[in-house]
């Protein structure tokens, strides 16, 4: 679970560039919060450099790698909850809701390893979740927090598209989110059938919604231990 | 409103969006302030000017097919759905079935709007199709669709997964471009759709599954009905960029499940040719 190899190569850079990050460490102190995100503001975007020295983990949207890391991230926090989820689920579910369960579970962890393959030696480490909010025995708790991670998936790949410059990761990115629509149909219909593509998430010009990672994060964060620090964007 | 939105988010990347959507911000202020009146209906076409405004006549011609592509397979979809709601009686039951063909009908309709506009934006002319210009039997292969709602229900399914992968397909056209976001915010609608109707087909005892599974025997199609063979054709692929094996990634991966996890795209002369099959 742990970074050793990340928070070592952060220790060596924060040392060298101790300096020049002293302001931009201020900004991600501060807005480490209770999210245990940290975003470095617009005006220091041009910094280079890495995490703070709190270890964690770093994404740098300067490149492909930064967004696929990006994706990675969101898709560990998915696996995780669904193996939860599988592994026990609620009593109330239904043997049809066990089964999407069990499907989706072994999804999110196909694409949680594509992205591990796919960065190689650029990966993230594992990231350590927090799930304390999650009532995994309560049916209803269990099926918000899918509707929630489903829909927030879908607008962070929308939303991160256009910053992919590589033709086959931008296909790549395409062929995992229309699944994780798919998810989040059906979830949402397991909730109340017929709210698959409401008003809540598809506006009145018929789009889906499409996030930036810094709001993205903001709300995925709060289900994860390990800060996520984010440069370039 | 969605608009304030799109153009906060052009800032990031073109710092200067809002001196080249004017030169003046009181300007940008009344634009905002007419948005806030005009019908939402209105608001692509608005929109689509004012980038037209801002980058001059610059939409590059592929970008422009691209549109008018997507326009031709949405004015598909809404015909074909809002023929069924209006103009055939006791196919769709009430209740959540009429509300859900609705829904869609709906948004296949705001689809049809944002991209005329969004073509016409582009100093280009938009197709144009009307409910007559198609054969929804597809020349007597679905005799029935009008009248038999599980048909219907099969064809619905075969536009919604096409529609997904005819996206899909055009993504690199659109790289890092604004158009590539609204197509991308159209394309999840699309697989919501296409997850929904499986399920109201599962509902009625079709063995289908919300997401594209491995058919029977490891085919591609996993419908079972071979007239739509070429809607699925290539979804069986467990191989993805730049050579990893999705089925086995980790324990409990099977190739189905590899399948499912990544919708595959098809080209352009491959939709074209499965909605030639509708196109009078």
């Amino acid at each position: 679970m742990k970074n050793s190899n990340q928070e070592n190569e952060v220790l060596q850079e924060n040392s060298i560039l101790d300096a020049k990050l002293q302001r931009r460490s201020f900004l991600q102190y501060a807005g480490a919060g209770a999210a245990g995100i940290a975003l470095v503001a617009a005006g220091c975007k041009k910094d280079r450099g890495y995490g703070n020295g709190m270890g964690g983990v770093t994404l740098d949207f300067k490149d492909d790698f930064g967004v696929l890391n990006y994706a990675y991230a969101l898709e560990q926090l998915e696996a995780a909850f669904y193996i939860q989820v599988a592994s026990n689920p609620p009593a109330a579910f239904t043997a049809a809701e066990r089964a999407y369960f069990q499907d989706i579970q072994f999804h999110e962890i196909a694409h949680r390893e594509y992205f591990k393959k796919a960065l190689g030696t650029a990966a993230i480490g594992s990231l350590e979740v927090n799930f304390a909010a999650i009532n995994f025995t309560d049916k209803a708790s269990v099926l918000a927090t899918a509707k929630a991670f489903e829909d927030l998936g879908v607008a962070a790949y929308n939303g991160a598209g256009k910053r992919l410059k590589t033709d086959a990761y931008l296909l790549a990115a395409g062929k995992i989110v229309s699944v994780e629509a798919r998810h989040a149909a059906v979830i949402r219909d397991l909730i109340s059938n017929g709210s698959f593509a409401n008003s809540e998430v598809v506006n009145a010009q018929g789009l889906d919604q499409a996030l930036q990672p810094d709001k993205v994060l903001a709300v995925a964060g709060a289900y994860v231990k390990t800060q996520i620090n984010v440069i370039n964007l | 409103m969605n608009i304030v939105n799109i153009i906060e988010e052009i800032e990031k990347v073109d710092g200067e969006i809002y001196e080249r959507l004017s030169p003046r911000r009181a300007a940008m202020k009344d634009f905002f302030n007419v948005g806030k009146k005009v019908a939402l209906s209105a608001v692509p076409l608005a929109l689509g000017s004012m980038f037209n405004k801002a980058y001059g006549q610059t939409v590059p011609t592929a970008v422009v097919d691209v549109l008018n592509y997507a326009l031709t397979l949405e004015y598909l979809e809404y015909h074909f759905y809002n023929h069924s709601i209006l103009a055939a009686p006791g196919l769709l039951p009430a209740g959540a079935p009429l509300g859900a063909i609705t829904t869609i009908r709906d948004h296949e309709k705001a689809h049809v709007d944002l991209l005329k506009g969004a073509v016409t934006a582009a100093g280009a002319t938009p197709v144009e199709f009307a409910y007559t210009d198609f054969d929804f039997t597809a020349g007597n292969t679905f005799a029935d669709v009008y009248t038999n709602y599980d048909t219907f229900l099969a064809v619905a399914q075969a536009f919604e997964d096409t529609g997904v992968r005819a996206y899909k397909g055009q993504a690199a056209v659109l790289k890092g471009l604004d158009y590539l976001t609204i197509a991308l915010q159209i394309h999840s609608v699309e697989a919501r759709h296409a997850a929904h109707i499986r399920s109201m087909r599962a509902a009625r005892g079709a063995s289908i599954k919300p997401w594209i599974s491995l058919g029977a025997g490891g085919v591609a199609n996993d419908t079972g009905i071979a007239a739509v063979d070429k809607v699925y054709a290539g979804e069986n692929l467990d191989i993805q960029a730049p050579d990893i094996t999705i089925t086995g990634i980790a324990t409990g991966v099977t190739k189905a499940a590899a399948v499912e996890s990544f919708d595959e795209p098809l080209t352009k002369p491959a939709v074209l040719e499965i909605a030639s099959l509708f196109i009078k």
